[in-house]
């Protein structure tokens, strides 16, 4: 009796420490989080003012703002999302609706993975190759676009299947039922109630595709502009390259670094907003669901 | 005829989103091809620069040499004929800027207009001579011997042990460093991301409360969403000094940055899946382990780990996968030296730094260029090899499942 009393004490004590060190973990975690976040606010922030987001760079990009870096990511982000969002969507809505379970949903289903696995430096030098070289497109917003349209495909793929699947079955078996055709049903009945939830994705898409550097680097980034970008086919500064430029190469490092905490800043404010936004809709909308 | 414009508006609208189905599948088509033409260039090209000569004596025996030879005449490492099986004569090294040694300025004219004739000149009295020089200044006379250069071989490309592209006379292309230098990198992140990884999904799955859980999730899945260039630049800044101060380092723009860096970024991908692996693990077989008398600690590492080993393994790989193709964070910190590491203490230089930190400046179609394609065609097998691993690990699971 006692041995067995004995017994389950040290396995309290095991599991008491255990699990104690897991939660620290666990928590240390969310801290660091918390001090990369924390970090590069609080040296940021001086650095934000209207001047910074609405001026041109100057005086070797240690002054001025970085205001052609943000409007060249928006042109970006448009360029990719014009392209990426409709065939994206498409594309899981023929994997979710149309097409029946076999080898071409098989074929599919794996190379919308090994898409995802491919390292952004490699699609970097597949836009080069084909947009900006074999096409001739050259350092052109366009080309930069339709590289980051490609890379972030598979996300919007799968965020926009990942809503579909979720739609109840019971709502197209109802339209089918009333007579409706396949794609009246899809875009009257399916797309109406899983659109939320597409948005969501989108929004999340939007966020990853901001912050890309590797894909624009030979695509369209410019290291610096004095004017901003009149068409698609011009070259454009955008905010992440803004940043590796000024934090690693610019004329002189310790008198940017303040531009470049600012220029972090911003790109932590754009990913901060995509997620809160993206969890924000999903809660409502998953509320609202469930109230209907 | 309504009924019939109806069906085709169907059929219209179906090859519509089948076409765009089958978009990523076009796109990993055209990013193989593409890659690979680009690639596979430079194993059919000499590695000296486009219209340079590399000139003997007429009489000198030797016709051909290898790459790295030639490299070690230059450096001086090979200093007389009979080492490259010619005869026994001293190896006379000639560049373009050498020729005010042997010929004054009057000699070559003013505009240089003398200069084919005057190298074609030395190149016939000095029997030990190698130059090397542009083919415009190959003269009409020209008398002496060209060199064969061997082409880039793929075997010497993977395995030579110098990465000097743009080296003159000749170009060094051995991607060992590289290669050891990423995987390096990505293990050393992986080996300190597994374990704080596998304790957070544990918290997360097996032991936080529904609310504290629906807290800390999305803040770690936020950690995946901050920018690779954003904890590039946190690393320059914070961990990079904190790296060279503790270990008294000259710099500290070391592969220990970098792994230290990878390891932040792999985190959010290892949690996740192997959370979601453990979550999976049926309740039955929990309470079954904890009817027994087991504690609940006793049933994670007895019943719930075992359970979902495949998921972890998955999310290992996937980390390391992550990791290896990861560029942006890793050029900034690691210090980019393309030397075969041997201690996570020096800089290194993975395949993403060197293809991001070298295109730029490399001529389009030229032999850089092609080379760099090349590393990214290495980089595309290594992740497509590492993405199949994953799904072979995931679908075993499946099968067993049944």
């Amino acid at each position: 009796m006692k041995s067995q009393n004995k017994l389950a004490r040290k396995k309290r004590i095991s599991q008491n420490i255990a699990f104690g060190i897991f939660t620290a973990i666990s928590y240390a975690i969310v801290a660091l989080l918390f001090v990369i976040l924390a970090f590069i606010v609080v040296k940021g922030i001086g650095v934000i003012s209207w001047e910074f987001i609405t001026a041109m760079p100057s005086n070797g990009m240690t002054e001025g703002g970085i205001y052609p870096a943000i409007i060249g990511t928006l042109c970006l982000v448009l360029a990719s999302m014009i392209f990426a969002f409709p065939v994206g969507v498409f594309a899981a809505i023929y994997m979710n609706e149309y097409v029946k379970d076999g080898w071409i949903k098989k074929i599919i289903k794996q190379m919308t993975n090994n898409l995802a696995g491919v390292p952004s430096i490699v699609f970097g030098l597949f836009g080069m190759s084909l947009f900006v070289n074999k096409l001739g497109f050259g350092d052109s917003i366009l080309a930069g676009g339709l590289t980051l349209g490609l890379l972030v495909l598979p996300v919007v793929i799968r965020t926009t299947e990942e809503s579909l699947k979720a739609v109840d079955s019971t709502f197209r078996h109802a339209s089918l039922g009333l007579g409706a055709s396949k794609w009246q049903t899809t875009s009257k009945v399916v797309l109406p109630i899983a659109f939320p939830n597409i948005i969501t994705g989108l929004i999340l898409s939007i966020g990853r595709v901001s912050g890309e550097t590797a894909p624009i680097l030979f695509t369209v980034a410019a290291y610096f502009l004095p004017k901003l970008p009149s068409s698609i086919f011009d070259q454009a500064m955008a905010l992440p390259y803004h940043l590796y430029v000024i934090a690693t190469s610019g004329t002189n490092i310790e008198k940017s670094r303040a531009m470049a905490y600012g220029t972090a800043l911003i790109l932590i404010i754009i990913v901060l907003i995509s997620n809160l936004l993206a969890n924000a809709l999903r809660k409502y909308y998953g509320k609202k669901v469930k109230m209907n | 005829m309504k009924t019939n414009f109806k069906q085709l508006k169907e059929k219209l609208i179906e090859s519509v989103l089948m076409l765009s189905g089958a978009a990523t599948s076009i796109t990993v088509v055209l990013i193989v091809f593409f890659l690979f033409i680009e690639g596979a260039g430079v194993f059919n090209r000499k590695p000296i620069d486009d219209g340079y000569l590399l000139v003997v004596n007429a009489t000198n025996k030797v016709k051909t040499l290898q790459p790295s030879q030639v490299k070690d005449v230059f450096d001086k490492k090979i200093t007389n004929w009979n080492q490259l099986g010619g005869e026994n004569r001293p190896i006379v090294l000639f560049r373009t800027s050498d020729i005010t040694e042997y010929y004054t300025e009057e000699e070559l004219g003013a505009n240089f207009e003398h200069f084919p004739e005057k190298i074609n000149e030395l190149i016939q009295k000095q029997p030990g001579i190698i130059a090397f020089f542009s083919d415009k200044y190959k003269s009409d006379k020209f008398s002496g011997k060209e060199l064969d250069i061997d082409k880039v071989k793929v075997w010497e490309f993977l395995s030579g042990e110098e990465w000097f592209p743009t080296a003159q006379p000749i170009a060094q292309m051995g991607v060992k460093p590289l290669i050891y230098g990423t995987l390096w990198v990505s293990f050393g992140a992986i080996l300190l991301a597994l374990p704080i990884g596998l304790a957070a999904a544990i918290y997360l799955s097996e032991i936080a409360q529904k609310r504290t859980r629906s807290l800390l999730k999305p803040l770690i899945e936020l950690l995946a969403g901050i920018p690779s260039v954003v904890y590039g630049f946190f690393g320059l800044v914070v961990i990079v000094p904190l790296i060279q101060e503790m270990f008294h380092l000259p710099v500290g723009e070391t592969g220990l940055a970098g792994s230290v860096v990878l390891a932040i970024m792999a985190l959010p991908t290892i949690i996740t899946i192997s959370e979601d692996a453990m979550r999976n693990t049926p309740r039955a077989m929990k309470e079954a382990s904890l009817a027994l008398g087991a504690s609940k600690w006793q049933t994670i590492y007895k019943v719930v780990m075992p359970y979902s080993a495949s998921g972890i393994t998955a999310g290992a790989i996937l980390g390391i996968g992550r990791a290896i193709g990861e560029t942006m964070a890793v050029l900034m910190v690691t210090g980019n030296a393309a030397v075969i590491p041997n201690t996570l203490l020096a800089p290194v230089r993975t395949i993403p730094a060197t293809i991001a930190a070298e295109l730029g400046e490399a001529p389009n179609g030229g032999l850089h260029y092609e080379a760099l394609f090349a590393l990214g065609c290495i980089l595309f097998l290594i992740t497509f090899g590492i993405n199949m691993l994953v799904e072979l690990v995931t679908n075993r699971k499946a099968h067993k499942k049944q």
